[in-house]
């Protein structure tokens, strides 16, 4: 990938992920997450890894967004109001952010050795055909536990809501 | 110039400005064949006011929706309403519009053609994922709906957006699943491979195309096509005798013909879609590329020029997206629009649990007789 593309998307890529932390409005945040998925997308369609970029869009910008962006209409949240509400909170996340940053800086500046090189691609990369022979060969064990996870997780949603919805009814009764 | 620079940037933005050129006029002339149509459908005269200066002794129907149209909505005021979201009430337009309109550039419209001992597809993008691509943009779409009638600040805007999304969540669903049948039945996602893979004759008298193989999944796509465009009978989210106008009702002039333009320019991108999966595309009926035409019966091919067949190709692909852009606005003003619970009973209780079951079967067909590849 030219640098000429690399450093104006990953510029724009930054810019939009402070504008989801800094925007006052919770549907302008959202928006901007979009923004960073988009821009990911087109990053790894540049990269030949065009079943990723496709998938990024379809999954993230498409699926999970649009039901972030829903939930935000529809319960009509209110803007923010200032981040000194919640010191310990706002204290928590600047620390996470702090060793983030850090750990980039070193990173960057040669201080500490990245675990990966940079290596050749072997040939077909980011091909469907490659990438779902890797998935349901030498992944399929990890793959098939991920989706488990995945239903474990929502079935265990639907008992949590289902609970709530009884206790609240039966404080109705009781009243 | 030179081979490099030519072949490029010079071929491939020319191509993406052929297919996205195509798409965004044959939008506008669907409006006008809409109007018209409508008309003819319903007995009556139609558009018949426009003249230039009223120079002309005549009405030029054409002109009414080419030229005046735009012209009309281009110079009225732009109106944001109090208390909206003007950053996001301007946006929303182009998040509509985008998606409709660059989708058809994965979208193959002819075979190769040889330029200076290359060559060249007749595909804007040659994407190894292209359903995957048409299915991200689409899903992509729903963001300039909710958004419009979210940052409108008025009800029956936002009731609309809502609506709207839900609708489209919901027949992307049965959509996917039809689609992967159809991944599953060409056995490769990249469009221009399904539609070489419909050469050839079917039962030796019919076209080898995806239709007779998907039938199901045809009415599938097409229909959920259809809902995802958000017209009649699906146009739910719109419904003037309810809710205004839904979720482009605070929207005037340019912003508003955004909107009508993404509309139409959904309906090209799902005819195109049909034409690539299940009619062939590109395939002109009994002519092949480097052969020529041979109807059955005929001993030896009747010999036809490359660039003959080349033009016969790309005529064929226009006809054939003409074809269902037109049967799409024969649908909407036949079929009276569905009430809410019809339309997600349809969705839900109707076309998924059949895409899903034409999935299956699809499938077992595969283990039996292998895909068509």
């Amino acid at each position: 990938m030219s640098p000429f593309l690399f450093y104006p998307l990953a510029t724009m890529s930054v810019i939009f992920a402070l504008s989801v932390v800094l925007a006052k409005s919770p549907v302008r945040s959202a928006l901007g997450l979009v923004a960073v998925m988009a821009i990911l997308a087109v990053q790894f369609a540049f990269l030949q890894a065009h079943l990723l970029a496709a998938l990024q869009i379809i999954v993230y910008a498409g699926a999970i967004m649009v039901l972030f962006l829903f939930v935000i209409t529809l319960l009509n949240l209110e803007s923010d109001r200032g981040i000194g509400e919640k010191p310990k909170l706002s204290a928590i996340g600047f620390g996470a952010g702090a060793v983030v940053a850090g750990g980039l800086a070193l990173a960057m500046l040669g201080v500490v050795e990245p675990a990966a090189r940079a290596v050749a691609l072997p040939e077909g990369f980011g091909t469907t055909a490659v990438l779902a022979r890797q998935m349901f060969n030498r992944y399929f064990v990890a793959f098939e536990l991920t989706s488990i996870l995945l239903l474990v997780a929502v079935v265990g949603s639907v008992v949590l809501a289902k609970r709530t919805a009884a206790e609240n009814s039966e404080g109705v009764t009781g009243a | 110039m030179s081979d490099a620079l030519l072949f490029d940037w010079v071929i491939p933005g020319l191509k993406s400005f052929i297919v996205i050129f195509m798409v965004l006029n044959l939008a506008a002339v669907l409006l006008w064949i809409e109007r018209k149509g409508s008309a003819l459908i319903q007995n009556r005269v139609g558009a018949n006011r426009a003249s230039i200066l009223g120079i002309l002794p005549f009405n030029v129907g054409f002109l009414n929706t080419l030229v005046a149209d735009p012209l009309k909505l281009f110079t009225k005021e732009e109106f944001v309403p109090d208390g909206a979201d003007k950053f996001v009430h301007s946006i929303a337009p182009f998040l509509a519009l985008f998606p409709a309109v660059v989708t058809m550039v994965a979208v193959p419209f002819g075979d190769t053609v040889e330029i200076m001992g290359r060559t060249v597809e007749l595909q804007a993008v040659r994407l190894d994922v292209g359903v995957l691509y048409v299915s991200a943009l689409v899903s992509m779409g729903v963001f300039g709906v909710a958004l419009a009638g979210w940052a409108s600040n008025n009800r029956w805007a936002l009731l609309g957006s809502i609506r709207g999304s839900a609708q489209m969540i919901s027949y992307e669903l049965a959509m996917g699943v039809a689609l992967v049948s159809m991944i599953l039945f060409f056995g490769t996602l990249d469009l221009q491979a399904m539609v070489r893979q419909q050469a050839g004759l079917f039962l030796g008298v019919l076209p080898n195309w995806g239709i007779f193989y998907q039938p199901v999944a045809f009415i599938i796509i097409f229909t959920a096509g259809i809902a995802e465009s958000k017209r009649v009978p699906f146009d739910l989210p719109e419904c003037e005798s309810e809710l205004i106008a839904g979720y482009f009702t605070e929207y005037s002039g340019g912003k508003q013909a955004s909107f009508m333009l993404a509309d139409f320019a959904e309906s090209v991108m799902v005819a195109g879609l049909v034409t690539t999966l299940f009619f062939g595309g590109w395939q002109v009926p009994y002519v092949t590329s480097g052969q020529g035409l041979q109807l059955p019966g005929m001993a030896s091919p009747l010999v036809l020029p490359a660039l003959a067949v080349t033009l016969m190709q790309v005529g064929t692909f226009m006809i054939k997206v003409l074809f269902f852009c037109w049967l799409q606005i024969l649908i909407r003003w036949t079929v009276p629009r569905f009430r809410y619970d019809q339309l997600m009973n349809l969705g839900w209780k109707g076309m998924v649990p059949i895409a899903l079951a034409n999935l299956i079967l699809t499938a077992l067909g595969i283990l039996l007789w292998g895909d068509m590849a």
